[in-house]
């Protein structure tokens, strides 16, 4: 359990759920990853705030780490994405991009992930994400269990 | 109909910003500490790390609270209306997606937020798995039917 580290997870979910209201309450808009990345290539007219979001979103991510090293992953240890489980004789590369495309694939069709449906449709009580939450949470668990990548 | 006014930009910059800063702090750039949640099985030896639940829980009250604080208004601060989802059917495509998404989810412990957020750290294959990630919402654009997402588009 040494792992675990309740106090930062409450501050860095209290500041994503602040992240999800002023884009509800400013701009009447869901706060969901998928959603905003995934629009970026039709001819859509929500463009250029969609870019703004996801530039911010990687410089204060790149700035926290920045100002708050101690916290791991990102400070003051490298992040890095997982290997493949050397079971499965999968190339790391092949994994990852197979999860990538997986990941691209489900919340599109899905229509959303853990923001969208996780914490924003949670939050507005939608049924559609409750279910998708679960779902997507339940077959995360049993992949982990099945694949071993841990 | 493209919104370009100042105020509007803002708030979707302190919105990204906000997100991007609570993903690192709460460690959830990475995937690793992800997985360990995603890790029932180490519930017995007790190596499991129930942080993700925290970050869940608190997002969640926090924003539960501004839907209810937006219920009293008829319009957002910058625009003219809320953006709700208008598709409210359950039905199949939603619980594959959400399947589909599952599986991606386990194999990596990356969900899109923290894919757009390790380009702050450029870690080893997060190229392949971002491009990856972004052929797939495309190739899920043409699997559902043109009407399908310009509806699910508009509700957002």
């Amino acid at each position: 359990m040494e792992s675990f580290t309740p106090l930062t997870a409450m501050l860095g979910g209290a500041l994503i759920g602040l992240a999800t209201a002023v884009l509800w309450l400013g701009n009447g808009r869901i706060a969901g990853i998928s959603g905003i990345f995934g629009q970026l290539l039709p001819p859509a007219q929500t463009v250029v705030w969609r870019l703004v979001f996801l530039v911010a979103l990687v410089a204060a991510t790149f700035a926290a780490a920045r100002l708050f090293p101690g916290l791991g992953a990102g400070g003051d240890s490298p992040a890095r994405l997982v290997e493949a489980p050397a079971a499965w004789g999968i190339p790391t590369p092949a994994w990852l991009a197979i999860a990538g495309l997986l990941t691209g694939l489900g919340t599109k069709i899905g229509n959303g992930c853990t923001s969208g449906h996780g914490v924003c449709g949670l939050a507005r009580l939608s049924l559609r994400s409750l279910l998708a939450t679960l779902v997507f949470f339940g077959v995360a668990v049993i992949t982990v269990a099945v694949t071993g990548v841990v | 109909m493209a919104n370009l006014k100042l105020p509007y930009l803002a708030a979707a910059a302190l919105s990204g910003a906000l997100f991007g800063a609570g993903l690192y702090v709460s460690q959830m750039v990475d995937p690793l500490k992800v997985l360990r949640f995603l890790d029932f099985g180490a519930i017995p030896a007790g190596g499991w790390d129930p942080s993700l639940a925290f970050v869940m829980g608190a997002a969640l009250i926090v924003m539960f609270i501004a839907v209810q604080l937006g219920k009293r208004r008829s319009a957002p601060l910058f625009d003219t209306a809320f953006h709700e989802p208008e598709y409210r059917r359950v039905d199949r495509r939603l619980v594959g997606g959400a399947a589909l998404f599952g599986i991606g989810w386990g194999m990596a412990g990356i969900c899109p937020g923290p894919a757009i957020s390790l380009i702050a750290f450029l870690p080893d294959n997060l190229w392949i798995f971002l491009l990856a990630m972004f052929a797939g919402s495309l190739a899920g654009s043409v699997v559902i039917p043109s009407g399908h997402a310009r509806r699910l588009a508009d509700a957002q």
